[in-house]
């Protein structure tokens, strides 16, 4: 029913773990000193960078981003302009939200606002690919019946393991353990990640298992 | 409405888990009774030359070492020269054993049988005092861990001996300024291997060459710690055993000839490292004794004692030293030690072996004879039998002396028997966990807890059959109590009052699941619509939603140490989460966006909604506000904690300490002044609510304490908080007054509060009644006209009819003076309340807030912060319960019922835990805020109940806000339902909002959601309950068990127990308002029907 956008969602996500995979392995070749633990900051803006540059490529390639009414290139450029301001302000949301949950207020500022700029770049970037700047439509996106795509769906997943991942990675803070990867906020970025991993596996091969099921309203 | 069930069921559910509790802690929990005598020179225990003060007589040896090794088990001292594959733990103490072959006179290694709790305070404290601490012992003093019982290091100290101390600082703490010298090294970080021994070792062989001591005490703890850290197995224990090895050689080459030295395991350890427990890995420890003069007879004798109870070493080296035995010693003496005949050897006037057990038993006996004086926890049959024995032996050893023969040799091993009898007597009283009692303490308590569940999911069913599940139950228990005390009178001759608990508690589970098998299969049967209902609980699925996975959560961290220290912030987050689900789930079911801006949904595809998108975008604003409010008071509430030990690099607020402690006068100020702000806050909210609803129109007793007594409270709460902060020195000639001032402000703020919670007990209504003469004689007519026509029914039910028709005539007012819809004439209302809509919660509500102010009064000034959030935080979760349930039933998903679902019960409950921290308080007795039981008593007690309560209500003030406000979640979504929403769908023409008075249309169902609402807030409560009593059931051994574990079991059955309690007297509040509501509508209907 879905076979060819599944197809698209699967190979556009195995090219995001791919370039994820690569921020984490060049930079450890190349760079001396440079590991996940222990130059957490530089590797998680790494990753971000090559989610957010990989992903905005990757969905105008493939055309997912609702067509906009003017082709002015001014308009253009204030819709851009939009998306990067509220990709700030999801930075500002997510490290309030990060703060409000326990995180350090001033100590640690830095540490968690590149927290913030992880999971915005997860979570938040996708929304503005798939939806565009309107916050409206991401709160609509969220509902049972709010889905009108696959790709919508696909945001609904991905969105939720990332999310949840960033909150089980808290539990082991805790943990008298003294590994190097509870140290604020490596186990939270860690967590957010592999939730987003599993997400980006998860969504095609939900979609692929429910699609008999799957019926959208209108498109 | 039914209420005598709901209670009765209650306290059942209450009961059986109180039982539950004290089983389990009974086994777990041993507790003792300290005697605080202590022995003297001057106390005559020898018969003979009665004059004679021992102490004063040249003792056997002038000096003692005594090297602690923490944790030396028997196995590492041992020496094997056949093992040629040593593991790291064997055969790294040669000393020892070549000491013993080559001088078999001189020194002796026995294993040294340590008692559980196998911990090392318990251990200290025993083989100094002698006796068998428990993990509680009950003292003069439960803040400071400090030892009151006569031990050692007292009497050493009181002969004028100079004891020198060094090694793991708990000593420190247990014998504070009691050591001539001593220097303490940190023994908290079980990481750290060496801190401890390299800082003895530093100096240790400076000291005993030194002549300025007589006791040296070194405690060296890395053994213990490398058990902890890597377990016996790894080369580290090799290196630390090798090292004590070393250790014991130099100190062996420095004594001199009048000197003892006792080297030691406080316990042992487990294959991994840990100890605690009562195996015999954990209590054999060794005990190595030498002296560079002969002191012992001969040859270690195959026939000599192969095992020394660590009780032991207290009478042994008191009566080598010369000193009495400590009071509450129960140990016995070492007899190789002693000669076994009297040697009058010159100026060092031995005890023989028949003297020193002569000595011995006396003091035990006399000890036992103080000890069953003050408890009755010894069985009385047995102390009988051992008065009996001591009189016979103590006759025939003192006729012996008298006639100056020798005694016969079999008084020794009588003695001897005597002694052994003693201990283990004791023994098996204070110092053994009963794995059976805690067992069926487990195993009550899960059924409990199943109980409760399975009650909450069937109140309805349960409240329809009017409570007929619990007679049986009732009589049952009381059956199988009843036979197994007599069983227990016929085989044994006394009753275990705790196996009849058990066996009626079991039974009556037991009784109910099978009731309820039988009770919710009829219904599948009868009902075919009912029986997915009641039977879809049980699913996996449905118990890991979100509400339930996080109090599942909430459990499994009480499991783990690092949760449980951490709990204040751990439970905080799970609040916070959960808090964020609701928004997000009203969102995913599509009910916080207005429908219309889907467009399908406008496009007709969906059935057009019952509502306004205004109402809901208003209802969804007031939610996320709420929200809001509630993320903002918890983020605040953070910084009220207070701090653990082992919380390394925290800092306890600033607002837990008194103001009085206050240096700085402008910080003092500035404290002051938000704490009265907060106070008046507090006030001012409460009387806005119930204005606002109308309920301070009437002259009941109710609206007397919202008018008069609560700011009177405030007040005085705030007058008692700046006596209390003036400098003492300020105010010279004001100081007369300031005294008087600091007794009679908390006294009169006590009374008041108890006048105040009186009175609403006594006369809850908050009604105000308007009644017009013409309208009423009018409107009045007609309802029972109609009744009585359309049905014939007898007037007691008419009666029940009518109160529905009279009340849905009725309008609440919203401001005092206005009077609603006057101008609607063709409507017009018989009888104007005022107030109604809120007749069940505004007596809650004022009964809360009374309380908390009384609570308040009992903590330091700053928490009048927390306290306020506390209560904004109460508000905000119940109008985000009101605004989703709203949200629900706008979209028709209402189904009926005031069933109260879990999120918001579990919410409340976890923030009851929440506060309890952010009140300044934490699960550990050094924590206990003690001089709450001095408001208002400056110069003391003379009982212990009034303090105990004071202190009781102190701690545990979080939890019973938080459960005497439990009921508001009831009631508050009727509170705030929205005009006309429920009443359109219930199919009523009727465009009022009837509020509360809708529970009184639905008797049943206000019975059985209260009933459930209750089980759920007690479910939880119970769970955590249940799982800190795993906890210390499974982590008995482990190192934190009581650190950690047994107060967090000890707090959370204490809290449960105040919580259970102060819910009972919630919901019966609520009944008693129900009541008068009865009796009011009864008063009123007469005047206007008849
Ligand atoms: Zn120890
Ligand atoms: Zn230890």
């Amino acid at each position: 029913m879905w076979d060819h956008e599944i197809r698209a969602m699967a190979s556009s996500h195995a090219i995001i773990a791919a370039s994820m995979l690569m921020a984490t392995v060049i930079p450890a070749v190349a760079l001396p000193g440079f590991s996940v633990y222990g130059t957490h900051l530089l590797w998680l803006y790494l990753v971000s960078g090559a989610v957010t540059a990989v992903s905005v490529a990757v969905f105008w390639l493939l055309g997912i981003t609702p067509p906009t009414k003017k082709h002015t290139l001014g308009y253009k450029l204030s819709r851009f302009f939009r998306s990067c301001v509220y990709f700030f302000l999801s930075c500002l949301f997510f490290h309030t939200v990060v703060v409000l949950y326990g995180a350090p207020l001033i100590v640690s500022a830095l540490e968690t606002f590149s927290l913030a700029v992880l999971l915005t770049s997860l979570t938040t970037l996708r929304c503005l690919c798939v939806l565009g700047p309107n916050v409206q439509a991401w709160i609509r996106v969220f509902s049972r019946h709010g889905a009108m795509s696959v790709w919508d769906t696909c945001l609904q997943i991905t969105v939720a393991c990332t999310l949840v991942g960033a909150w089980v990675g808290a539990f082991p803070i805790p943990l008298d353990w003294d590994r190097p990867w509870q140290v604020w906020p490596v186990s939270c970025s860690l967590g957010a990640l592999f939730g987003y991993l599993s997400g980006l596996v998860a969504a095609p091969a939900w979609i692929h298992y429910h699609r008999k099921q799957l019926i959208y309203k209108c498109k | 409405m039914k209420g005598l069930p709901v209670l009765s069921l209650l306290l059942w559910m209450c009961a059986v888990y109180f039982v539950g509790i004290y089983i389990f802690v009974g086994g777990f929990l041993l507790v003792r009774l300290e005697v605080n005598r202590t022995s003297t020179c001057g106390d005559v225990l020898e018969p003979r030359d009665e004059s004679v003060d021992f102490c004063r007589a040249q003792p056997r040896f002038r000096r003692v070492v005594l090297l602690i090794i923490d944790a030396l088990k028997i196995d590492f001292a041992r020496f094997d020269p056949n093992n040629t594959a040593p593991r790291p733990y064997e055969n790294k103490l040669p000393v020892l054993e070549k000491t013993v072959s080559s001088k078999p006179l001189q020194s002796r290694l026995y294993p040294f049988r340590a008692d559980p709790p196998t911990t090392t305070m318990q251990r200290i404290k025993g083989f100094t005092t002698g006796s068998l601490p428990t993990f509680v012992d009950v003292g003069n003093n439960f803040a400071s861990s400090a030892i009151l019982e006569d031990n050692l290091i007292h009497q050493l100290g009181q002969a004028g001996k100079r004891v020198v101390f060094m090694g793991d600082d708990t000593w420190e703490s247990l014998f504070p300024k009691k050591f001539y010298r001593s220097l303490p090294f940190p023994s908290f970080n079980v990481k750290d291997l060496h801190t401890v021994d390299d800082g003895i070792l530093r100096h240790l062989y400076t000291t005993m060459v030194g002549d300025d001591w007589d006791v040296l005490v070194a405690h060296f703890l890395g053994v213990d710690h490398c058990g902890h850290r890597f377990g016996p197995d790894h080369p580290a224990m090799a290196e630390k055993l090798t090292q004590m090895d070393g250790v014991i050689r130099s100190v062996i080459d420095r004594l001199q000839n009048d000197t003892l030295l006792v080297v030691m395991g406080d316990h042992g350890m487990t294959d991994t490292g840990d100890h605690g427990g009562e195996s015999v890995k954990e209590t054999d420890a060794a005990i190595f004794l030498y002296s560079p003069s002969p002191v012992f007879p001969g040859p270690p004798s195959p026939n000599e004692l192969d095992v020394v109870p660590q009780t032991d070493l207290v009478p042994t080296l008191a009566l080598l030293l010369g000193i009495p035995i400590p009071y509450s010693s129960v140990g016995q003496v070492l007899l190789p030690l002693f000669p076994s005949h009297k040697q009058p050897e010159g100026a060092v006037a031995r005890l023989s072996q028949l003297e020193a057990l002569w000595i011995n038993a006396k003091q035990v006996n006399r000890f036992l004879e103080t000890y069953s004086g003050m408890a009755k926890d010894i069985p009385p049959e047995s102390l009988s039998r051992l008065k009996d024995e001591f009189a016979h032996l103590s006759s025939e050893y003192l006729t012996a002396v008298r006639e100056g023969r020798s005694p016969s040799p079999q008084l020794t091993s009588s003695l001897q028997a005597y002694l052994t009898s003693v201990r283990d007597t004791c023994r098996s009283t204070w110092a053994r966990f009963s794995p059976l009692k805690m067992a069926a303490g487990l195993v009550i308590l899960a059924f409990a807890c199943l109980m409760c569940f399975l009650l909450s999911e069937l109140s309805l069913l349960l409240i329809r059959e009017n409570g007929a599940g619990l007679k049986a139950p009732l009589v049952v228990a009381l059956t199988a109590g009843v036979s197994i005390a007599a069983a227990q009178l016929l085989t044994q001759g006394y009753i275990d009052m705790v196996w009849c608990l058990a066996a009626g508690a079991f039974s009556s589970e037991i009784l109910f699941f099978w009731r309820v098998r039988r009770l919710s299969t009829p219904t599948v049967l009868k009902n075919g619509t009912k029986g997915p209902k009641s039977s879809s609980w049980l699913t996996p699925g449905c118990l890991l939603v979100p509400s339930l996975l996080v109090p599942l959560l909430r459990c499994a961290s009480l499991l783990s140490d690092s949760y449980v220290i951490a709990e204040g912030r751990v439970v905080t987050f799970l609040v916070f989460s959960l808090a964020l689900y609701i928004p997000v789930h009203l969102n995913w079911d599509g009910l916080l966006l207005p429908p219309s801006h889907d467009p399908l949904k406008s496009a007709g595809l969906l059935p057009s909604p019952a509502l306004s998108p205004s109402a809901v975008r208003k209802e969804s604003g007031t939610l996320l506000a709420c929200l809001g409010l509630l993320v903002g008071s918890l983020y605040l509430s953070l910084s009220f904690h207070s701090c653990r030990e082992e919380q390394g690099s925290c800092q306890p607020s600033p607002f837990l300490s008194p103001l009085s402690r206050l240096q700085d006068s402008q910080m003092k100020n500035l404290h002051y002044i938000l704490s009265v702000i907060s106070l008046s806050l507090w006030t001012y909210l409460l009387r806005r609510c119930l204005c606002h609803y109308g309920n301070l129109n009437s002259t009941s007793g109710t609206v007397f304490t919202a008018r008069w007594i609560l700011p009177l409270l405030s007040v005085c709460l705030g007058l008692h908080w700046a006596v209390s902060a003036t400098p003492e020195d300020s105010f010279r000639n004001l100081a007369e007054l300031i005294r008087l001032a600091q007794l009679a402000l908390p006294r009169a703020a006590f009374c008041l509060l108890g006048l105040g919670l009186c009175l609403i007990w006594l006369d809850p209504l908050t009604v105000f009644v308007k009644t017009r003469a013409a309208a009423s004689a009018r409107s009045s007519s007609l309802p029972p006209a109609r009744y009585r026509a359309s049905t014939g029914m007898s007037p007691q039910a008419e009666l029940h009819h009518l109160i529905p028709q009279i009340y849905q005539r009725m309008r609440r007012s919203l401001d005092d003076g206005e009077l609603s819809r006057d101008s609607e004439v063709d409507n017009r209302p018989a009888v104007e309340a005022y107030g109604l809509g809120t007749v069940y919660s505004a007596p809650v509500l004022l009964f809360c807030g009374l309380l908390g102010i009384g609570l308040l009064l009992l903590h330091p000034e700053g928490m009048a912060l927390s306290f306020l959030l506390l209560m904004l935080e109460m508000g905000a979760l119940l109008h985000i319960h009101a605004s989703s349930t709203t949200l629900s039933s706008l979209h028709g998903a209402y189904s009926g019922g005031f069933n109260v679902p879990w999120t918001p019960v579990v919410l409340w409950a976890l923030a009851a835990t929440q506060f309890f921290h952010a009140t300044g308080h934490l699960p550990t007795f050094p924590s206990i805020q003690w001089s709450a039981a001095f408001v208002g008593f400056p110069d003391g007690h003379t009982g212990t109940t009034l303090p105990a309560s004071l202190v009781t209500l102190n701690t545990f003030a979080s939890h019973i806000l938080f459960a005497v406000g439990c009921p508001l979640l009831l009631f508050w979504p009727l509170v705030r339902e929205v005009r006309g929403s429920r009443g359109r769908a219930c199919g009523d023409e009727e465009e009022d909002a009837v509020m509360e008075m809708r529970l009184r249309e639905n008797p049943q169902q206000f019975s059985s959601a209260l009933l459930q609402l209750s089980t759920r807030y007690l479910f939880i409560h119970g769970a955590q309950v249940f799982a800190s009593v795993c906890a210390a059931a499974i982590l008995r051994r482990h190192l934190m068990v009581w650190k950690v574990f047994a107060p967090k079991l000890m707090f959370e059955a204490s809290g449960f127990l105040v919580s259970s309690v102060f819910l009972l007297i919630g919901v019966t509040l609520v009944l008693r308002v129900d009541v008068a509501v009865g009796r009011w509508f009864k008063r009123l209907i007469p005047d206007t029907s008849r």
